[in-house]
């Protein structure tokens, strides 16, 4: 029992981390038609610039200054790099990101190094915020389920409330004819990607240091958010959000699942032995299929619901 | 047995009704123009017919054959083939590749990797015919993309033909078109259509009047009309659809 | 610069082309003579043969693809297992026809994966290749017996029958071996680009709703491509566990994938032969680039960022857009623009690179101290004027090559202007 419920709170907090990254990536394909291939990039660097800051500073103004920066250096590439490459179509542009996030890993094992950082939880937040059933759940965890819902509350209030919020709305679906009733279309693009930078960023600082802070830290979530948007349907927010809590809970429970294949078997009654076929396959546990979980979600889905989720559009 | 026959077809997208109930039925060879107020259903129709959505009810016939909810090269394989308003064509291939991609299919080369387009002699010979017949020879070698407006149109309904289909929709041809470079679209059109069921959405009456066997006036996604285009111009809701309630109340007080 | 261009670049006779090729094959091993030469000989044709068929997905299809490691991987793995069965005498197959299992089994493979890929197009099939790619890297690491493990699966090529006394032990033997199915794999992927299944292809890159309008189902195309592709894929991943003997778990990791693409879309998708030129910079990069700096990978990632920025066709199209010019006689007037600008940006490298390598060697050679050598100079990654002058020589390069490249942008409109008209009038002839 109580470890169903601390997989399943640890799991919630991981697959908000997920939504936050996931969210970022949804709003810029959808504004823009441009997959984010740098978007855990920008986790990766939120992380690290909060490393540094939280050295110079302290955690708190870390928390403001580092999703800050990565904005600056979103909005930037937006500005001078991106949008050249708009006219030349969709694949141009996603390999513009990718070499964006090729160049991101490198100049973080330039300045950083190439094992991980030592970014830690800071001390006012650290230890258990409540203990159930015998066992502790991290403040840290809380902490960082409390920053995720209060970013993602205010990016839906600002998107359906506010001024800018609607002109975003508008270039989301007609850029020409938000562009032709005076607004800066452009401009809302710099600011949407520089967004969405910001919130990639900002789940750097508070995942950093719960994970590891190291180089490889991109390319492991981001392939699963990548798939946490295909599963959720492209372009869906409530798809994304549906997705990223469940692929966030079923690889925290799987992780945490020691016995293997095989013993789940015997307890359907299944005998397995060596010369079974697949031996392989069956002893291995759970904990060590766990890494491969999303990307069987994705196939599956692909197989039996290709809109995805909750997806609307046929991507 | 009619070549192209619509019964009560109905699509809603979402909550708003966008076809409400049409029903046509075309003979072979008939060129019908579609006419009527914008946003009335028209490309929609089209659309329906030719597979790219599927309907939200009703039946649309090939030649006696239900072929609603198929897909579009299902549909177009059965014989009926469609042009876009916006061109739709394959941009950097050249014009002779263009017209070969739209031949391939009617004459039995299906995704075989086994043959040399060099060597598939009676797809080039249709394809060399149809250049001429659409009078872009001369731009054979030319990227699709580098041809002016007027000769992007031609390509797009040369392709639409390539495939011998004998039901062809035509979604706007002459759209943002001259007077005499419509002119002589319209020519041209007449010319390779001979023989086969056109469907042509157009604006401009004079070429609807010039061209066209019967008319259909689509508003609202209803057919309220259709006839033989002098019949059609007499039609009372007909004006009314165009006109306004005005123009009729106006002529039944001259006693028209 | 507008592709205002014919389909086919400058007309040179096919078989001067193919012969060409045939020889410079023949005798390259006989031109480059030393051990390392005919490594990366090996590795060019290894590479050129997954390049062009990693762009039958990119340049032709417009298919961009994250994960085509997989196929030329599992390649690999089928076929060193292969090579440890004949080598335990369990199966009489000739070491030669192994790269062919590679093939046959990336065959199968893409048969049941490219099923669920080509699904979708566009950017979720880029998405959809990454989560396989991701898959399949995970899964080498969770099955040791099949994947080796950390240390891989290793295998020895010289084994079974020995055909006219060749062993395929020397390096030359099994460069020759490559340079066979380099050839026969080039043509064949070149035979497929005029076949029906080869246009209709372009079509679904193009155009693929109008493509279902003219009969053609382009997720039937896409996927009958991508089987194609991952089984050339498959005979270069043979060839490679050939060539070195062992398949470890990189062979199938998504860095793998991310060079294909990037080395592909550097040599030119819209080309055959661009995918070439890509391939034989690969080896050069992997083998001699990474020698000369510790920074080469930013050099690749900065080079890669220019080209999709400034010319995405690659350079083959670059290529293809000089030869253009020279077929109507105006290439000459460009030269001394070019020397300028290759002068001018040689400059701006010296300077950046100074830079960069000063970076990497504070970070990465801290123990050595500040000091180190940079093209014969002696910089002092510390003092202030090394930085300074190579920030100085880093500016100037800039400017100059500023002031080149508008000059050079004049001439080129003008140029291509002139071509333009001249099509015109040849046209009205």
């Amino acid at each position: 029992m109580e470890f169903f419920t601390i997989s399943l709170l640890n799991g919630v907090s991981y697959g908000l981390l997920l939504f936050m990254l996931s969210s970022g990536l949804t709003l810029i394909f959808s504004m823009m038609g441009v997959l984010n291939f740098a978007h855990a990039s920008f986790y990766m660097l939120g992380a690290y610039f909060a490393y540094s800051t939280t050295q110079l500073v302290g955690y708190w103004p870390a928390l403001f200054l580092a999703p800050l920066l990565v904005a600056v250096l979103g909005a930037s590439f937006e500005k001078f790099c991106l949008r050249r490459v708009h006219k030349f179509g969709h694949v141009p542009e996603l390999l513009i990101t990718f070499g964006l996030s090729f160049l991101i890993v490198e100049m973080v094992q330039l300045v950083w190094g190439t094992s991980s950082v030592d970014y830690r939880v800071p001390a006012e937040l650290s230890g258990p915020l409540f203990t159930i059933f015998g066992t502790q759940f991290p403040t840290y965890r809380g902490f960082m389920m409390l920053v995720a819902l209060s970013m993602l509350l205010s990016i839906w209030l600002l998107l359906t409330r506010t001024r800018i919020g609607l002109i975003i709305q508008a270039a989301l679906t007609h850029p020409d004819m938000a562009q032709a009733l005076g607004h800066n279309v452009p401009r809302v693009f710099m600011l949407v990607f520089g967004g969405g930078a910001a919130l990639a960023g900002l789940a750097g600082v508070i995942g950093g240091n719960a994970f590891v802070t190291e180089p490889g830290m991109a390319a492991t979530v981001g392939s699963v958010i990548f798939v946490v948007v295909v599963v959720g349907g492209m372009g869906s927010l409530s798809g994304a959000f549906v997705a990223s809590l469940l692929i966030g809970i079923i690889q925290t429970f799987a992780v945490g699942v020691d016995s293997s294949l095989m013993s789940v078997a015997s307890t359907l009654g299944l005998q397995i032995t060596p010369q079974t076929f697949g031996f392989a396959l069956w002893k291995l546990k759970i904990s060590q299929i766990a890494p491969i979980l999303p990307y069987l979600f994705l196939v599956l889905i692909l197989i039996f619901r290709p809109k995805g989720l909750l997806g609307t559009r046929e991507g | 047995m009619y070549a192209l026959e619509l019964k009560d077809l109905r699509k809603t997208f979402g909550k708003t009704d966008i076809i409400r109930g049409v029903n046509l039925a075309v003979t072979q060879g008939e060129r019908v123009a579609v006419i009527g107020p914008n946003g009335a259903g028209k490309s929609t129709l089209f659309n329906l017919i030719s597979g790219r959505f599927a309907p939200t009810s009703g039946e649309v016939l090939l030649n006696g054959q239900r072929i609603e909810g198929k897909k579009p090269y299902e549909i177009n394989r059965l014989g009926l083939s469609r042009s876009f308003q916006i061109t739709n064509i394959f941009p950097n291939l050249s014009v002779f590749e263009n017209l070969r991609c739209g031949v391939l299919w009617s004459l039995g080369y299906r995704y075989t990797f086994f043959k040399f387009l060099a060597n598939l002699d009676d797809a080039n010979e249709r394809t060399e015919q149809l250049m001429h017949k659409i009078k872009l020879e001369r731009k054979r070698d030319v990227l699709a993309l580098n041809l002016t407006y007027a000769e992007q149109r031609a390509l797009e309904v040369g392709i639409t033909i390539a495939g011998g289909a004998n039901v062809i929709l035509l979604d706007e041809p002459t759209a943002g078109m001259s007077r005499s470079e419509t002119q002589r679209f319209i020519e041209l059109i007449t010319e390779v259509t001979e023989g086969k069921t056109l469907l042509t959405v157009e604006h401009d009456m004079d070429v609807v009047f010039g061209l066209a066997h019967k008319i259909a006036v689509v508003v609202y996604g209803e057919v309220i009309a259709f006839d033989t285009p002098d019949k059609i111009r007499a039609n009372a809701r007909v004006q009314e659809a165009y006109l306004g309630a005005q123009a009729e109340s106006a002529q039944t007080e001259k006693g028209d | 610069m507008s592709l205002h261009q014919k389909s086919q670049p400058h007309k040179v006779s096919r078989t001067v082309v193919w012969a060409s090729f045939a020889v410079i094959l023949l005798l390259a091993p006989l031109l480059f003579t030393s051990s390392l030469s005919h490594t990366m000989l090996s590795q060019m044709g290894i590479a050129i043969i997954v390049c062009l068929s990693y762009n039958i997905l990119l340049g032709q299809g417009g298919m961009l693809s994250f994960g085509h490691a997989v196929y030329s991987g599992m390649g690999g793995f089928l076929a060193i297992h292969t090579l440890n069965l004949v080598s335990d005498g369990k199966l009489p197959l000739p070491v030669s026809l192994i790269p062919i299992v590679g093939g046959f089994s990336a065959l199968l493979i893409a048969v049941v994966l490219g099923w669920v890929t080509t699904k979708k197009s566009a950017t979720p099939f880029a998405m959809i290749t990454l989560g396989i790619g991701e898959l399949v890297w995970s899964m080498s690491l969770m099955f040791p017996e099949f994947f080796g493990g950390e240390g891989g699966i290793s295998g020895d090529r010289v084994t079974g029958s020995k055909p006219f006394g060749i062993t395929f032990g020397p390096q030359i033997q099994i460069y020759y071996l490559i340079a066979i199915y380099t050839f026969i794999c080039t043509a064949a992927m070149f035979a497929f680009t005029r076949t029906p299944l080869g246009r209709m292809l372009n079509a679904v890159r193009d155009n693929a709703e109008r493509v279902e309008f003219v009969g053609f189902d382009p997720r039937r195309v896409r996927y009958l491509s991508f089987i194609i592709a991952a089984f050339f894929a498959g005979i270069s991943g043979g060839l490679a566990a050939l060539n070195f003997e062992i398949a470890t778990s990189e062979v199938v990791s998504g860095a793998r994938s991310g060079a294909y693409l990037l080395f592909t879309f550097l040599g030119g998708g819209a080309f055959f032969f661009g995918p070439i030129i890509g391939a034989v910079l690969m080896v050069l990069a992997f083998v001699l680039l990474s020698e000369l700096t510790k920074a080469w990978l930013l050099y690749l990632g900065l080079v890669f960022l220019f080209m999709v920025m400034f010319a995405p066709g690659g350079i083959a199209s670059l290529i293809a857009m000089n030869l253009r010019v020279a077929a109507f006689g105006r290439l000459r007037e460009l030269w001394a623009n070019y020397l300028v600008l290759a002068v001018t940006s040689v400059i701006v490298l010296l300077g950046a690179a100074g830079m960069i390598e000063m970076t990497y060697h504070l970070k990465l050679n801290e123990a050595l101290g500040p000091k180190l050598v940079y093209l014969g100079m002696s910089l002092d990654a510390k003092g202030t004027s090394s930085w300074v002058g190579c920030a100085l020589v880093m500016l100037v390069g800039l400017v100059s090559f500023e002031l080149a490249r508008r000059r050079f942008i004049k001439k080129w409109s003008a140029i291509q202007e002139f071509i333009a008209t001249e099509i015109q009038r040849r046209e009205a002839m």
